[in-house]
């Protein structure tokens, strides 16, 4: 036992660290886990006070330096006579497991000898600017046994970890403690651990996968080898919360994706019977969500995929297109149209399959998202059987919105299909041509009375309007809207000609006045018509004088209907017919017999039109009039006489007129209104820029055209050179590739 | 090229009006003056044997008779030089102005020595800068109407042989051959024109290789350019 005299007297320097000795060894002691009771407070204070005196005494006797210098030296001994050797004699786990232990140690003996050693800590180290006592003793265990043991320690690390891999148990929490004293010997700075760990698993780990990798891709499905990587990644992640430091983790799972997943993912996504093509085409939804999931965190890692899908979709489009126009090609013209609606239901359906797969495989990605629409913008653009897609589009409308055309579709199943068309329309470029169409047929629905409900018809056009703007869908609601007004105005004719008996034509008569610049272009030819229905246009035009007097009728007979009695032999039967068709037929009223000539002649008809009218009348189904010679087309010198013994089951038939081609006209109104556009696009452009370089200006152009479609690069030169004629624009001098605006 | 007499001089649209006294003011006589009025006066008798007496002005009429004096053809390039050189406003006829102008320029006052300059006169022209500016002349040469801005192709072909043929002849043959099949243009604009000009400076002929369907070349070029390649596939 120590005793000691509470007297301040002068402590010799070996006097007093023969006492400090005594401390250290009992604190060796313990460490070695030898039978020795722990300090006491009474101990612990001597310990603390000797040093305090030997520090505070007057020179000579002020020991301060001495007394760092021994601590550090004890750290030392003890390292070189018990630490060194006993670690020097192990190996692999067992090193690992002593190196555990005598780092622990260490920590502790730091621990206590600064707290004996405290004072020189509060004012020696910080007048002298030295290391703190916790520094010293960290330092003495990096520099002897660190430095000597830090490659042995990782190879022995490492190789646990790989056996790990291999499947094997190891001891985890060991791992752990042994790679935090990496972290710890680095005082503050992960230097250590980077260098002298890190980097050496890092290579170790990549070299592994390679290895796995290179006869995995061999062997393995696309499908097993994602698996295989999903998995591998997932354990990468387990091993650094268990044992590895968080920092490493985004390194590990870097060099892992690029041995698993970068290096070989050509092989992997080309394979040919599972890769990223055969997984689409066998709808393999897991496999291409896992397949997203993996190449997701991959820097530019699903660019490859995004092309992949994008090539199939376009494929399965094309072979759509394709297949309809072989149908067209083999069957008769009728059977053709029908194929195109179920071109357009199937491209439709297409489109609907590929948005799931958009949305939940590729989690609503952008590059999908692209990728889908440039495949859709490939196909849906081509010409079937020589209908544009515009077109197309525009006859599959209508044929939903009109009279007995999907009645047996509920309001829900409508108006889904109608959604699902204007969104294609997205992916169309001729949007103006579509808008053409579709105005045609609309109107034909609308006049003929052929639209199945109201409330679709203004559906669509709101939709359309979400989509293209409200410029895209004006004319057209314009058209509905006449056509309620054009009944109200009915209302008032017919009350103005209850007021005014005298002026009443004696036929019935109902007139649809229509806003010219809404409704498509109709030619109207000055047909001569029978006199009654002359007077039923005078007797129109009064009434339509006392409403307004500021506007001009131009009247389109091409779109009337008359209803005609027709008496026959047998019974009078009604006839349906276009107002056309009246007025060859009333001809007959005067003369039994007509030459083609007479009646060329006598009606101011073209020849194509009246080929078509007789032939509705003569040759087709109902063969109102008798023609001679009665062959199946009609010809100039043909003869025409009324078929009184005509006759029908039916009181009331309707004489169908086929319509003309409008196609031709459609593309023509187009054409020209895309002349308009383009000159005003290039105005707009050059009267904001003033001066602008050809291939920019031209770009503008496009770039300013792309909502309603895309312009031709001649056409844009040529209305270009159009506008230098007409002094719009001028080549500047210097440089005739930039072009001026002329104000 | 200058108009002959033997063209119908009907169509017409309205010409400018032409005074007898249709020269450069004049400034007032003094000694300074006394002695260019009479160089003047050499050149006016010599304008006034070729001259139309009732118009004031050498009509095509007067050009013939010209032409044959200068042992030229009316169709050769070097009337349409002195044309240039006249800076004369209207196709067959040269004003008393416009003559004085020419005539002063080249330092002559009789026919021998117009005949002289002549050869002198071209080689002028063809000086890169001259004939830049020779060359959008001779278009608007050719413009019959003030109103009007385009040539027809009969009559651009012939403009091109004249005036790029001896330079260009490659490219005019084919050029000429191409405007006569095509059918897109029935005449021939400004732009286009000094775009062809351009053309024969720039692009290396027949390869046409340094040629880019990119650039602000006219389009009627581009449709040249795509018809060459065509054939010479």
């Amino acid at each position: 036992s120590l005793s000691f005299k509470m007297e301040r007297k002068t402590i010799d320097l070996d006097q007093g660290w023969d006492y400090m000795q005594t401390g250290i060894t009992k604190l060796k002691r313990i460490l070695e886990g030898l039978p020795e009771p722990q300090f006491d407070s009474e101990q612990y204070m001597m310990l603390y006070t000797t040093i305090y005196n030997m520090c505070t005494q007057k020179p000579p006797h002020d020991y301060s330096q001495q007394l760092y210098d021994k601590y550090r030296e004890a750290f030392e001994e003890y390292i070189h006579s018990t630490v060194l050797p006993a670690l020097r004699e192990k190996h692999d786990e067992y090193m690992l497991r002593e190196l555990v232990k005598r780092w622990s140690n260490h920590k502790v003996m730091v621990r206590w000898l600064s707290r004996f050693f405290y004072y020189l800590d509060r004012y020696f180290i910080a007048r002298r600017s030295l290391p703190p006592l916790n520094e010293v003793g960290l330092t003495c265990f990096r520099d002897l046994v660190y430095n000597e043991l830090h490659s042995k320690v990782k190879d022995a690390v490492i190789a646990l970890v790989d056996k790990e891999r291999e499947g094997e148990q190891i001891d985890r929490a060991l791992l752990k403690n042994v790679l935090d004293i990496y972290v710890e010997i680095g005082m503050g700075q992960m230097e250590r651990y980077e260098e002298d760990f890190e980097s050496f698993m890092l290579l170790d780990s990549a070299s592994y996968y390679s290895r796995k990798a290179s006869s995995w891709i061999q062997e393995d499905s696309c499908p097993d080898y994602m698996l295989k990587s999903e998995e591998c990644l997932k354990k990468e992640r387990e091993r650094v919360a268990h044992y590895l430091h968080s920092s490493s983790e985004p390194k590990l799972v870097e060099k892992v994706q690029h041995e698993l997943l970068v290096v070989y993912a050509n092989q992997l996504l080309e394979k040919e019977h599972s890769g990223c093509r055969a997984l689409l085409r066998d709808d393999k939804v897991d496999d291409l969500s896992r397949m997203y999931r993996l190449y997701h965190k991959i820097v530019k890692g699903l660019e490859p995929v995004a092309n992949i899908f994008k090539q199939h979709v376009t494929a399965e489009g094309n072979a759509l297109v394709q297949q309809a126009e072989d149908t067209a090609t083999n069957h008769a013209a009728n059977t053709a149209s029908v194929q195109e609606q179920v071109l357009i239901r199937k491209v439709i359906e297409l489109h609907d399959k590929y948005m799931v797969y958009v949305v939940e495989c590729f989690q609503n990605h952008t590059l999908f998202h692209k990728a889908l629409k440039e495949a859709f913008e490939i196909f849906c653009n081509k010409t079937v059987a020589g209908s544009s897609s515009a077109e197309l589009l525009a006859t599959f409308c209508d044929n939903i919105l009109k009279k007995g055309g999907s009645e047996k579709l509920s309001d829900e199943a409508i108006e889904d299909t109608l959604e699902k068309v204007v969104k294609l329309l997205a992916y169309i470029s001729d949007k103006d041509l579509f808008a053409e169409f579709y105005r045609k047929k609309l109107a034909r629905r609308l006049l003929f009375d052929r639209s199945a409900n109201d409330d679709h018809e203004r559906s669509i056009l709101t939709k359309l309007k979400q989509q293209c703007g409200g410029q895209f869908t004006s004319k057209m609601e314009g058209m509905v809207t006449d056509l309620t007004l054009a009944r109200e105005n009915q209302n008032s004719f017919e009350e103005y000609l209850g007021n005014n008996p005298a002026a009443n034509p004696g036929i019935d008569l109902t007139v649809t006045v229509l806003t010219t610049g809404f409704w498509p272009s109709y030619k109207s030819f000055d047909i001569n018509l029978p006199a009654e229905m002359v007077k039923c246009v005078e007797v129109f035009k009064g009434f339509y004088e006392t409403k307004t007097k500021h506007r001009k009728l131009t009247w389109i007979y091409s779109l009337g209907t008359c209803h005609l009695n027709g008496k026959f032999d047998t019974k009078p039967i009604e006839l349906v017919v276009s107002t056309y068709q009246a007025a060859v037929l009333l001809l007959f009223n005067t003369t039994d017999k007509l030459s083609y000539t007479d009646i060329l002649t006598q009606l101011n008809l073209s020849h194509e039109d009246l080929v078509r009218l007789l032939h509705s009348l003569s040759c087709a189904r109902y063969k109102i009039l008798l023609k001679e010679p009665s062959t199946k087309t009609v010809s100039q010198s043909d003869s025409f006489e009324f078929n009184s013994k005509f006759t029908d089951r039916m009181r009331r038939i309707k004489i169908p007129l086929p319509p003309v081609d409008e196609r031709k006209k459609v593309v023509e109104d187009v054409d020209k209104d895309r002349r308009y556009a383009i000159d005003a696009a290039i105005v707009r452009i050059m009267k904001s820029r003033k001066v602008l370089g050809h291939q920019q200006l031209v770009s503008e152009c496009v770039e300013q055209l792309s909502r309603m479609f895309k312009p031709d690069i001649k056409a844009i030169k040529k209305r270009m050179e159009d506008l230098i004629t007409r002094d719009y624009l001028e080549r500047d001098k210097e440089n005739p590739n930039m072009f001026r605006y002329l104000a | 090229m200058p108009r002959t007499a033997s063209k119908p001089t009907k169509k017409r649209s309205k010409p400018y009006t032409v005074t007898s006294s249709d020269t450069d003011p004049v400034p007032s006589a003094s000694s300074k003056t006394k002695k260019s009025s009479k160089e003047n006066d050499e050149k006016y008798k010599l304008f006034n044997k070729y001259a139309n007496t009732s118009s004031g002005i050498i009509d095509p009429e007067g050009i013939e008779k010209l032409c044959s004096k200068l042992k030229v053809s009316h169709t050769d390039i070097k009337i349409l030089m002195l044309a240039w050189k006249m800076k004369a406003k209207r196709q067959g006829y040269f004003t008393k102005a416009e003559w004085r102008r020419a005539l002063k320029a080249l330092k002559v006052d009789t026919i021998k020595k117009l005949k002289k300059a002549l050869p002198e006169l071209e080689k002028e022209v063809r000086k890169p800068l001259n004939f830049a500016d020779f060359y959008a002349y001779a278009f608007r040469y050719c413009l019959t109407d003030e109103r009007q801005n385009c040539i027809d192709i009969g009559t651009i072909c012939q403009l091109l042989d004249m005036v790029l043929g001896s330079t260009f002849r490659d490219q005019v043959d084919h050029f000429v051959d191409y405007l006569k099949i095509q059918n897109d243009y029935k005449v021939i604009t400004m732009d286009q024109w000094m775009g062809f000009y351009r053309f024969c400076n720039e692009i290396s002929f027949p390869d046409m290789t340094n040629y880019s369907l990119e650039l602000a070349w006219p389009l009627i070029l581009d449709n040249f350019f795509e018809w060459m390649r065509e054939k010479q596939a």
